[in-house]
């Protein structure tokens, strides 16, 4: 006779996706999303989805909890989980808002999101948000409910969780808010625990903490972890298999070091091939001359903000943004500046750009000093000092066609009109390589790359001599992100431009700039060669910013010490 | 920390009515003419001929010979006091006045506030969890007809669909027998009877704007990640919206509320001379068009006060609703 009660199969997957097909209803019909996908889940192991913006690996998570978002419809294939000691449950056949799925969400199976700000309610506490997930799963009252989430938030390492249960998501940081999250997901151990990109919104040494704290967890704890990412460094840091999708289709699985070393799938090669080549300088890349003139000399800028409360306006706080920064940037050459959010270092680049009326110092630009410059002098230099922006998607009017957008400075700059103008505009698009036929679309019809290389044609339009670009590659994919490079490098050997570089990614950095300055809270504690600062650091700042970016080598995990800077008060 | 925050909010009022007080009694002046003029008009209609000896006279009796400041002052120092003047048309004090009509004011306005809230909350939230479903559709088609429509036309019709098809007794808020009758259960009943159909008038402007504010609100909260988080601790549908984005979506309804004091008296004016209804907007009006000085000047007062009583009372409930509101 069998028992009565039957014990799972530990070897046996916890969850099993087979054959997965999701479909959004729309007007023009079904439009599948996710075309058969397959692949399990194991206990105590790490499986990280990978996959570029678009392939389907959201979309997969949220299907396992069945709370595909609409006009979503599961229209075939099934997602089997084997709790333990009880017998499998089919998840795709149950009803999405039913109780026996309610009491695997969050009891059985957590979720973390990828953006702690707003996955928190911005109007509960932290504690009654966690005391909430335990009361749902747990019949324990309130009180020791609210002893189990200070222990939940102890075990997350948040320091005086006693006093961190009353506080709200937004009196937290981005790092201690993603520690909250993955507290509330675990309050009630779950086996399997699903994180759709946690750290992508999180600066590089805190993302290197978080991994290290789901690591920890997993070990005390065993369940199985669903990792969804982007990153293929974040990748080699953390998972033991690895689940490649790209459209809706799985194109590979295996284990981790496999699918590193002898990747099958082109797109796999694809991927790990963009992220090599931020390994190293770019073969591309055009040095300036040795005896390059000065083209930026900035002095002792200093951007304070001050918080003004009360009656009397009296000054409360005061936030130092740029804090007596010096540096000079030579004709045709790449200056990046890295460091945190916080750092100050887009304050620095709009400044620069005269968004922001600096309080202290120069900026010495061919003889002119910016700071004091009156707007008839400001228009002029503006010709010749242009800016890129972090979102493709937000700095293009989308009510404005291609060539609209690209044709502006040009027309209030009284430089072309007419014929001539249209001319110009094709010729912008097919040099940052964009058809001229498509320059009477609006925005919307282009991808995320090519908005980029929209942006960067109408940045280059007036052919400036300096362009500041702001984080200009953070909001695309890998493989997209080289693309945009190299046509920005392609524009500097052929313009001879002058950049200043802000990233928060040292491997664009690295790829991208002849120079490099490290910012941290307003002033620049090390500034030099990219190669040298990259392999030979010399402030603890920059160490430990170098020691928390992940390698996309999984061989190579766990030889690296990291640390934390902490300023000396 | 509330506490204090609501004292200095109390204290700033101070020379905040002080202003008003000035703004006020300088807006009644602002017309050419006074009291006195607007009377020997209406004599003059009825062919009465009042002689210029005894125009002075009546002007030297209601003080309007003596320079502006000196009557503001009087005016002020009286408030001080507590005595809110004489009215000239009524020839009665002017808080006796206010008051014979706040009461049933008061009580309209806060039943139409309920009415309204408890038709358009529900609503509201329907129609943004279910969008573009055939409620959603019904509540807003209705909507838009509530907020196009004009209060008295919709009272107009009412009112004569009340008297030809159900033969009711419609207009104003008691029948003939028991307008000057003693407060009675039979009264009470009869004002009930009565009720229904100034609330509804009243309220349906505003409960259509609600509506299409609470939709709207919720419908931005609804696909924020948070709302998510809720779903996958595997709370149900019901609840989880109710608990974090409904409680979101409030706080714009909460703040709406500041203006919903001064309404109570000066809202509504002509559907109250239509329906005529016993309150205050109606002595409003005709204190203003008379000139009517003192009684004219307390309305403003009070609608003042009752404006930043309301902001106040907003501003409280959003700091109780919403964390992120600093008391600062």
């Amino acid at each position: 006779m069998p028992p009565t009660r039957m014990r799972t199969d530990m070897s046996k997957p916890v969850i099993s996706i087979k054959n997965l097909n999701v479909g959004f209803n729309i007007r023009q019909g079904m439009l599948d999303v996710l075309h058969g996908v397959s692949f399990d889940l194991h206990r105590g192991k790490t499986t990280c989805v990978v996959g570029e913006s678009g392939s389907g690996k959201s979309v997969t998570a949220r299907t396992i909890l069945n709370m595909v978002p609409p006009p979503g419809v599961i229209n075939g294939g099934r997602i089997l989980f084997n709790p333990e000691g009880q017998e499998t449950i089919e998840l795709t056949a149950l009803n999405s808002r039913g109780k026996a799925i309610r009491a695997i969400r969050g009891g059985r199976i957590g979720m973390i999101f990828q953006e702690p700000m707003s996955s928190l309610s911005p109007v509960h506490t932290i504690g009654s948000q966690i005391v909430e997930a335990i009361r749902l799963h747990r019949d324990v009252p309130k009180k020791e409910a609210k002893a189990m989430a200070v222990d939940a938030l102890r075990q997350v390492e948040i320091p005086n969780p006693e006093k961190a249960v009353d506080r709200y998501a937004f009196e937290f940081s981005g790092g201690m808010r993603q520690r909250a999250m993955i507290a509330m997901a675990l309050a009630c151990r779950p086996e399997v625990l699903i994180a759709d990109e946690p750290t992508t919104a999180l600066d590089v040494t805190t993302q290197a903490e978080i991994l290290d704290l789901m690591r920890n967890l997993q070990v005390e704890m065993g369940m199985a972890i669903m990792f969804i990412t982007h990153d293929m460094g974040v990748v080699a840091e953390i998972a033991d298999e690895v689940v490649v999708m790209e459209k809706g289709h799985v194109v590979e699985t295996g284990d981790v070091s496999q699918v590193f070393n002898a990747p099958e799938h082109p797109y796999t090669r694809k991927l790990l091939g963009a992220v090599k080549r931020l390994e190293e300088p770019a073969t591309a890349k055009v040095r300036p001359a040795a005896d390059a003139p000065e083209i930026l000399k900035v002095r002792d800028l200093q951007l304070h903000f001050e918080k003004r409360e009360g009656f009397m306006q009296r000054v409360t706080d005061v936030t130092k943004a740029v804090d007596g920064i010096s540096f000079d940037l030579r004709k045709g050459e790449a200056l990046g500046i890295v460091g945190e959010s916080g750092s100050g270092k887009t304050t620095v680049g709009r400044c620069i750009a005269r968004v922001y009326d600096p309080q202290a110092g120069t900026v010495d630009y061919e003889g002119l000093d910016l700071v004091s410059a009156g707007t008839d002098q400001l228009r002029k230099s503006r010709r010749q000092i242009r800016m890129i922006f972090q979102d493709p998607f937000a700095s293009l009017n989308p009510r404005m066609t291609v060539k609209q957008i690209i044709a502006e400075p040009l027309i209030v700059n009284g430089i072309a009109s007419g014929k001539d103008l249209d001319e110009r505009v094709a010729q912008l698009l097919t040099e940052v390589g964009l058809d001229p036929g498509m320059m009477e679309r609006y925005p919307h019809a282009f991808s995320g790359g090519q908005r980029q290389r929209i942006v960067v044609a109408r940045a280059i339009a007036l052919e400036p001599r300096l362009v500041i670009a702001d984080e200009p590659t953070s909001a695309l994919d890998v493989s997209i992100r080289t693309q945009v490079l190299d046509l920005l490098l392609k524009l500097q050997a052929e313009m001879g431009l002058s950049f200043i570089f802000i990233s928060h990614d040292m491997a664009v950095i690295r790829y991208f700039c002849d120079r490099v300055a490290v910012m941290y809270r307003g002033q620049i504690v090390e500034i030099g060669e990219t190669e040298q600062i990259i392999t030979d650091p010399q402030h603890p700042y920059t160490k430990a910013l170098l020691s928390s970016v992940p390698i996309a080598d999984p061989a190579l995990r766990g030889t690296r010490q990291r640390h934390r800077y902490v300023a000396e008060a | 920390m509330l506490l204090r925050y609501i004292l200095k909010r109390i204290l700033w009022m101070v020379p905040f009515l002080f202003a008003v007080s000035i703004v006020a009694f300088l807006l009644i002046q602002a017309p050419p003419g006074d009291y006195l003029t607007t009377y020997i008009a209406k004599l003059g209609e009825s062919n009465e001929v009042l002689d210029q000896a005894s125009i002075e006279n009546l002007r030297a009796r209601f003080g309007l010979d003596r320079p502006l400041y000196v009557q503001y002052f009087k005016w002020v120092a009286n408030l001080l006091q507590g005595d809110f003047g004489m009215s000239f048309e009524w020839r009665q004090p002017v808080s006796d006045l206010i008051w014979q009509r706040m009461g049933l004011t008061v009580m309209l306005s806060f039943s139409t506030l309920l009415f309204t809230w408890a038709v358009a909350f529900p609503i509201g939230v329907y129609s943004a969890v279910r969008k573009y479903s055939i409620g959603d559709y019904v509540a807003t088609t209705l909507g838009f007809i509530g907020l196009a429509t004009p209060n008295f036309l919709l009272a107009l019709i009412m009112m004569y669909v009340g008297v030809v098809y159900f033969g009711s007794d419609v207009g104003g808020l008691f029948s003939n027998e028991y307008k000057n009758a003693p407060w009675s259960l039979a009264k009470f009943w009869d004002l009930l009877k009565h009720l229904w159909l100034p609330i509804v008038v009243l309220g349906t402007s505003a409960t259509a704007s609600l509506i299409r504010i609470m939709r709207a609100n919720l419908l931005d909260e609804l696909n924020k990640p948070y709302v998510d988080t809720a779903r996958a601790k595997g709370l149900s549908e019901f609840w989880l919206i109710m608990k974090y984005p409904v409680r979101v979506a409030l706080n714009p309804f909460v703040s709406t509320i500041g203006w919903v004091l001064p309404n109570l008296v000066s809202g509504a004016v002509v559907t109250a001379i239509v329906l005529s209804l016993p309150t205050a907007g109606p002595l409003m009006l005709q204190a203003l068009l008379a000139q009517d000085m003192y009684l004219a000047g307390a309305f403003v007062l009070l609608l003042s006060s009752l404006t930043v009583v309301g902001m106040l009372l907003s501003d409280i409930l959003l700091v109780l609703l919403d964390p992120r509101v600093k008391y600062e």
